[in-house]
């Protein structure tokens, strides 16, 4: 029996660089910056005083009685989910074959801590009846599963990182195995917040570049000192290509394939060797049993941080081996800020309109390369990519060792 | 100053508005919250929790289950308030 194949059909997305996706398309051609010093009285005063709001508040968006039931990670899902139903032509589909597989990496950390604040200040009777069903990370897949009425499942993976990619192969999965036709599918995050932040920082994984925060998201420089928080979130639609093509959709991307492995190395920390990025690439692109010669692109996990960007640059260069040479790699991250469990969901995003329209967007704030990254960056502005069949990889990986890699194809008919 | 109908009535319509996000024209003593307001069970509680603050009342889970419409909740809280 012949796989089904799954190609991709809508987009939204809400993230710092724009309202939706052909805003933020825009500005990450243009080589924007979305992250900015933040506003908030709580702040001024932390180690880390910037971070990357989405560009378009939810309540510009979204009515203040339905704002008030969602957690902030959901209002991003139930914003981005409407563009990209509405961007794959509202399919009229049999809901028990329409699923959504949407995550999140830390849930509804603003709610949860909003919430015990009201729990101390004023007491357990005033602590919201909306708590629970705002707090839980599947609540942003529910809410959206809810709205569309899907009832083939409603799913959300949880790997930090990883949680978008890995949401994105889980959508992937559920139409070949034919538990679907149709899946919503992505990664949302809302954890700008005092603690997650000061987690963060207490880590040492956030950039403290406090007098430059639109110069601090840096993969790639040899002076580049940890990530930039962002939120937002991204949504893809995913459809069985006989099921697209019978009702004429617009088809954006292929999806080829994922790999997934985990390093059994350390909670946080990047394993050095890379040797299970680089497994999770060779089984990425065995599922996907396209030629190495199609991989023109690479949307990078390259995070900003001084470990990982190396290790995972050459863990690509060694999985690749010679083929790395034709592959331009762009850190879409330098612009956005990094997602967490939105991450993988905006980046599949930029690597399906990269297919779409050929063109590969560009690495912003490298000033000086650092010596051991080897790979072809692109660096400031976008770069042209081959017409015809071509193909590109986005990698994530999150705190816990877990690797995520997808492979996206462009759609030739 | 005793409750009366009319002001327990008009309270309830503000926590309703807030709540719930209806047009305050619509709200009346015969109306229900599930079927005719769109407060379901989760945003029962928040009504019921405004109202307590708002009258001074205290209003029991069992009294709150037999409420189907604002005019059981009114002419609870104008017997039982203060």
């Amino acid at each position: 029996m012949t796989r089904r194949r799954v190609v991709v059909t809508g987009l939204g997305a809400t993230t710092p660089l724009g309202g939706d996706v052909s805003s933020t398309w825009e500005a990450l051609l243009a080589g924007k910056s979305g992250v900015r010093k933040l506003e908030d009285e709580w702040a001024q005063s932390a180690s880390v005083t910037f971070a990357a709001r989405v560009a378009v508040e939810p309540s510009e968006v979204m009515e203040r009685v339905e704002m008030r039931r969602l957690d902030r990670s959901e209002q991003f899902a139930m914003i981005a989910s409407r563009e990209a139903w509405k961007d794959a032509g509202s399919p009229d589909i049999d809901k028990e074959r329409l699923g959504v597989v949407i995550a999140s990496g830390i849930g509804g950390v603003i709610t949860m801590l909003d919430q015990y604040d009201v729990l101390k200040e004023k007491g357990a009777r005033f602590v919201s009846p909306h708590t629970v069903p705002m707090l839980m990370p599947n609540g942003p897949a529910a809410n959206v599963g809810l709205e569309l009425q899907a009832r083939a499942g409603v799913h959300t993976p949880v790997s930090a990182c990883a949680s978008g990619a890995e949401a994105a192969g889980y959508a992937l999965e559920m139409i070949r195995n034919n538990r679907a036709d149709i899946v919503v599918t992505g990664g949302v995050e809302a954890a700008i917040h005092e603690l997650p932040m000061a987690g963060f920082a207490s880590m040492k994984a956030l950039s403290t570049r406090n007098d430059a925060p639109e110069k601090a998201s840096r993969p790639y420089d040899k002076d580049r000192d940890g990530f930039v928080l962002g939120e937002g979130g991204g949504i893809l639609v995913f459809e069985e290509l006989e099921h697209a093509k019978a009702r004429g959709a617009k088809i954006y991307a292929e999806v080829m394939g994922q790999g997934l492995t985990s390093d059994g190395f350390h909670i946080a920390a990047p394993d050095p060797d890379g040797q299970g990025v680089t497994r999770a690439v060779k089984l990425a692109l065995a599922d996907a049993n396209i030629p190495l010669s199609e991989i023109v692109h690479l949307n990078a996990h390259a995070t900003s941080t001084p470990a990982g960007d190396v290790a995972e640059a050459n863990a690509l260069a060694s999985a690749l081996g010679s083929d790395i040479s034709h592959v331009a790699v762009s850190a879409t991250k330098s612009m956005t800020g990094h997602l967490l469990g939105g991450a993988g969901a905006i980046e599949s995003i930029f690597c399906v309109l990269a297919m779409y329209h050929h063109k590969a967007p560009p690495t912003i704030n490298i000033e000086n390369l650092d010596d051991a990254v080897t790979v072809d960056v692109v660096r400031d502005v976008p770069r042209e990519l081959p017409q015809g069949s071509i193909a590109c990889l986005n990698d994530s990986f999150g705190f816990g060792g877990h690797n995520v890699v997808l492979v996206f194809r462009s759609f030739e008919g | 100053m005793a409750l009366t109908v009319e002001t327990v009535l008009e309270g309830i319509k503000e926590i309703v508005v807030e709540v719930a996000g209806i047009d305050a024209g619509i709200i009346a003593m015969d109306k229900k919250f599930t079927d005719d307001l769109d407060v379901d069970s989760l945003s029962m509680v928040e009504v019921v929790v405004a109202a307590e603050e708002k009258f001074g009342v205290k209003i029991p889970d069992e009294e709150v289950t037999k409420m189907a419409t604002v005019g059981d909740a009114v002419n609870f809280i104008v017997a039982n308030g203060k």
